[in-house]
C-alpha cells in the first residue's frame, strides 16, 4: 500500500468516525441546537482536567518504570533480572482495575497500613501497570539491536556500562517511541477505571451527572465524544511516528 | 611487502594447539600459528575453513575450547597466577583487547552518531583521551582514508565503501598493535572495493603495524602480503610467500582452490 | 490483624464460582471478537470506499474510547429503547465489540503478510476468489495469527473484571461482595488478584506451547 492511499483512507476514516459520532448523537435524540447538551460541559470539563492530570502523571511514572525494569530485565545479574521479571509478569498478568482496587482498598489495611488518595492510587496503579508493558517494549528494543553493534563495541574495548549508555540505549530509545505512543493511548483509556475508586475524572463526573440529572443518552454520548477527541490526536501522532523510520 | 620484519624477534601473535568448535562443527583443529611483529598476513581459503574464527578468537569474540593464544608476549585467554595458567577474567581481557583492533565485513558503524563521533567515542571514553586530542587524531585518520569532507555526516548518508573506510579509521584510532580485517570488501558493490583496498594498501606499505587480512581478493593479497596462509577445514594447508603460493603451490589442495578462484588465462597443468 | 488463612480458604469456593463467570464471559466475548473482527477486517479491505471507510471509522471510534465507558453506554442507554438484556449479555457483547477492533488489526496484518505472489499465482492458475481465500490465503495466514489472537484472549480474561461495574458477578465483583459482607477486604481482594494472575499466567504458558507447535509446523 502506498502512503498516499493510506493517508487518503485515513482521512476518510476520520471523516466517517465523525459522521458516525454525529449519527449516534442524532439517533439518540440529542438536540444540538440550543444549549443542551452544552450545559453539561463545565462539569465534564472539570473531570477532563483530572483525566489529563492522571494521564500525564501515570505516563511519566510508567516511562521511568519501563526503562528501569526493561534494562534490569536484560541484566547479567540474576537477582536483578529475576526481580524485574516478577514485577513485569505480575503487573501484566492482572488487570489495572484489580491492581487499582488492591492499592486503594487493601493497602490501607494492616499489615501494610499505606493510605493513598484516589489520585495517588490511580497514578500508581496505572503507572506500574503500563510500566510493565513498557518494560517489555524496552527489553525488546534492546534485544533488537543487532549483535554486530555489540561486537563493534567489544572490538573498541568499551566496557558494558559505556556500551549500554552510548550505543545500545540511544538506538533503543528511537525504536520504542511508536509502541510507547500506543501505550499512552491505552493509558488514556484506562484512566476511566479511576471512576470506580471515587476519583472525579470525566467518567466519574458523567456518572454522577446521570444520578442527578438523568439525560443518560446525552451524557454518555458526550462522554464517548470527549474520549475520542482526546485519543484521536494521539493516534495520529503514533501513526506519524511509525512513518519516521530513521535508524531502522 | 615490508622488508623490516625481524623473524628472529618473538612473534606478536602465537596460536598453540588451538581448537574451536561450534556445537558439532569443529572449526579450528589443533591450530599452530605464528605472526611476526609488523608482518602482513593474508588468510585465504573456502568459507567455513576457520579463517574468520581465528580473527574472532583474537578479538576475544570467541573463546577457544582448548589451546593457548599469545598476543604481544602475553597469554590472551589465560592469565598467569602464581606461575600457572588459569582462564582469564574480564579485567585481563580488557587489558589485552587494547592491543587489537578489528574491521568487520558489515562495517558495524554506530548509526546514531556522526562520522567524527564514531571515530572519537572509544578513544575518549575507553582510552581516556581528552576531546580535543581525540578529535585531532580522528581528523588525521579520516583524512588518511580520504573522508575529511564527511566528518559531519551520518553513516546512513555514506556509501558502503565510505562507511568501511570510516570503520578502518575508527579501529585505528585505538592505536592497536595488531589490526584484523575480516573480509572487509566482501559486502561492497564491486566499484567500491577499490577505494577500500587502496586504504589497506597504504596501511600495509606505510606502517609497521601487524595486519591479519582475511580476503578473497587474490590479486590484492599477492601485492600486499608478506605471507599467505591457505586454510581448509580448520587447518593451515600451506603457508608461503605470495610469490611461491600463487605461482607454484606445493600442496595439490592449494592448487585446486586457486584454480577455482583465480581467472584462467593460460593453462598450466 | 494479619492474614486469616482459614477465612481465605473458606471463601475460595465462592471466588471460584466467580472465576467461572469470568471464564464464560471472556470466552463468549472472544468468540464475538473473533468473528466480528474478521468481518471488520474483510470490510476494510473492500475496494468500495463506501464500505471500507465507514467500517474504518467505526473501528477507529470504538478503539479510541474506553471499554468501561462502552459498558456503561450499552448498559444504561439500551434500556431507554426498551432493550433490556441481562447484564452478562450486555457485558460480553461490549467486551467482544471492543476487542474486535484489536482482532481486526491482527487479521489485517496477517492477511497483508501473505506475499502478493500468492495472489498472483492463484490468478495465474485461474482460481476463483473463494478458492483463493479458502485454499491459499487463509491456511497460510491463520497459524501465525493465533499467538496474537491468543494474547488478546488472555487480555480479555483480565479486562473482564470491568464487567463488575455493570453488576456482573464475575471474580472481582464476587470478591467485593464478600468484602462488603464480612468487612474483611484483605483476603478476598488479594485472592482475586492471585486467581487472575494464575489464570493469565497459565494461559500464557499454554499459548507459548501453541506458538512452539506452530513454529515447528512452519519450518
Amino acid at each position: 500500500m502506498h502512503n498516499r492511499e493510506q493517508s487518503g483512507s485515513r482521512t476518510a476514516s476520520l471523516v466517517w468516525a465523525a459522521i458516525i459520532f454525529l449519527a449516534l448523537g442524532i439517533s439518540l435524540g440529542v438536540s444540538w441546537a440550543g444549549k443542551r447538551p452544552l450545559d453539561l460541559l463545565p462539569t465534564m470539563l472539570r473531570g477532563v482536567v483530572v483525566t489529563v492530570k492522571l494521564t500525564i502523571g501515570a505516563a511519566l511514572l510508567s516511562f521511568l518504570v519501563a526503562v528501569l525494569a526493561g534494562i534490569a530485565r536484560a541484566s547479567k545479574v540474576w537477582l536483578i533480572r529475576t526481580v524485574s521479571a516478577f514485577y513485569i509478569e505480575f503487573f501484566r498478568g492482572t488487570s489495572a482495575l484489580v491492581q487499582m482496587f488492591w492499592i486503594f482498598f487493601v493497602l490501607p489495611l494492616p499489615p501494610f497500613r499505606i493510605t493513598l488518595t484516589p489520585l495517588q492510587a490511580g497514578i500508581m496503579a496505572l503507572g506500574l501497570n503500563v510500566g510493565a508493558y513498557g518494560a517489555e517494549v524496552v527489553r525488546g528494543a534492546i534485544l533488537a539491536i543487532p549483535r554486530s553493534q555489540i561486537e563493534a563495541t567489544i572490538a573498541l574495548n568499551m566496557p558494558p556500562g559505556l556500551r549500554m549508555r552510548k550505543v545500545i540505549l540511544p538506538q533503543a530509545m528511537i525504536r520504542i517511541l511508536p509502541p510507547f505512543g500506543n501505550l499512552l493511548i491505552e493509558l488514556l483509556k484506562a484512566t476511566a477505571l479511576v471512576s470506580l475508586i471515587t476519583l472525579s475524572d470525566v467518567t466519574f463526573q458523567a456518572l454522577s451527572l446521570r444520578q442527578t440529572m438523568g439525560r443518560t443518552k446525552e451524557i454518555f454520548t458526550l462522554l464517548l465524544a470527549i474520549y475520542f477527541l482526546l485519543a484521536y490526536p494521539l493516534t495520529l501522532g503514533v501513526r506519524w511516528l511509525e512513518r519516521q523510520r530513521r535508524w531502522a | 611487502m615490508s622488508d623490516s620484519i625481524d623473524r628472529k624477534a618473538s612473534p606478536i601473535i602465537r596460536f598453540e594447539q588451538v581448537n574451536k568448535s561450534f556445537g558439532h562443527l569443529h572449526v579450528l583443529r589443533d591450530l599452530d600459528l605464528e605472526v611476526a611483529p609488523g608482518e602482513k598476513v593474508c588468510l585465504i581459503g573456502p568459507s567455513g575453513s576457520g579463517k574468520t574464527t581465528i580473527l574472532r578468537v583474537l578479538m576475544t569474540l570467541e573463546k577457544p575450547n582448548s589451546g593457548v593464544v599469545w598476543v604481544d608476549g602475553e597469554t590472551l585467554w589465560h592469565k598467569e597466577v602464581k606461575g600457572r595458567l588459569v582462564h582469564a577474567d574480564e579485567k585481563h581481557l580488557r587489558r589485552m583487547r587494547n592491543k587489537i583492533g578489528m574491521v568487520f565485513q558489515q562495517f558495524n558503524l554506530f548509526p546514531h552518531m556522526k562520522v567524527l563521533r564514531n571515530v572519537t567515542e572509544a578513544p575518549i571514553h575507553v582510552l581516556g583521551m581528552d576531546r580535543a586530542a581525540a578529535e585531532e587524531r580522528a581528523l588525521q585518520l579520516l583524512d588518511m582514508v580520504g573522508l575529511s569532507d564527511k566528518v559531519d555526516n551520518y553513516p546512513a548518508q555514506l556509501s558502503g565503501g565510505q562507511q568501511q573506510r570510516v570503520a578502518i579509521a575508527r579501529a585505528l584510532a585505538m592505536q592497536p598493535k595488531v589490526m584484523l580485517f575480516d573480509e572487509i570488501t566482501a559486502a561492497l558493490d564491486p566499484e567500491l572495493v577499490g577505494e577500500v583496498l587502496n586504504v589497506l594498501r597504504k596501511l600495509a606499505h606505510e606502517t609497521d603495524m601487524t595486519m591479519l587480512i582475511v580476503t578473497h581478493e587474490m590479486r590484492f593479497a599477492r601485492e600486499v602480503a608478506d605471507r599467505v596462509l591457505f586454510f581448509e577445514q580448520g587447518q593451515i594447508v600451506e603457508a608461503a610467500t605470495p610469490d611461491v603460493l600463487f605461482t607454484n603451490p606445493t600442496n595439490p589442495r592449494t592448487r585446486l582452490f586457486l584454480r577455482a578462484v583465480l581467472p584462467q588465462d593460460k593453462s598450466d597443468g | 490483624m494479619t492474614v486469616d488463612w482459614k477465612f481465605a480458604w473458606s471463601i475460595l469456593p465462592e471466588l471460584l464460582s466467580g472465576l467461572l463467570v469470568t471464564l464464560k464471559a471472556s470466552l463468549v466475548g472472544f468468540a464475538i471478537a473473533a468473528v466480528l473482527g474478521l468481518v471488520f477486517a474483510l470490510a476494510r479491505r473492500s475496494r468500495s470506499k463506501w464500505v471500507s471507510a465507514p467500517v474504518g471509522g467505526l473501528v477507529e471510534f470504538v478503539r479510541s474510547t474506553p471499554l468501561l465507558v462502552q459498558l456503561f453506554f450499552f448498559f444504561y442507554v439500551l434500556p431507554q429503547y426498551g432493550l433490556r438484556f441481562p447484564a452478562f449479555l450486555v457485558g460480553t457483547f461490549a467486551l467482544g465489540l471492543h476487542y474486535s477492533t484489536y482482532t481486526s488489526e491482527v487479521y489485517r496484518a496477517g492477511i497483508d503478510a501473505i506475499a502478493k505472489e500468492q495472489w498472483e499465482a492463484s490468478t495465474a492458475l485461474n482460481f476463483s476468489m473463494t478458492r483463493t481465500w479458502v485454499g491459499v490465503i487463509l491456511p497460510q495466514a491463520i497459524p501465525p495469527m493465533l499467538p496474537a489472537l491468543g494474547n488478546y484472549l488472555i487480555g480479555m480474561f483480565k479486562e473482564s473484571a470491568q464487567l463488575a461495574a455493570i453488576t456482573v458477578v464475575e471474580l472481582l465483583q464476587t470478591g467485593k461482595i464478600i468484602g462488603s459482607h464480612t468487612f474483611r477486604y484483605l483476603e478476598p481482594i488479594t485472592l482475586v488478584g492471585i486467581l487472575f494472575f494464575a489464570l493469565s499466567y497459565l494461559s500464557a504458558l499454554a499459548l507459548r506451547q501453541l506458538e512452539v507447535r506452530i513454529e515447528r509446523q512452519h519450518r
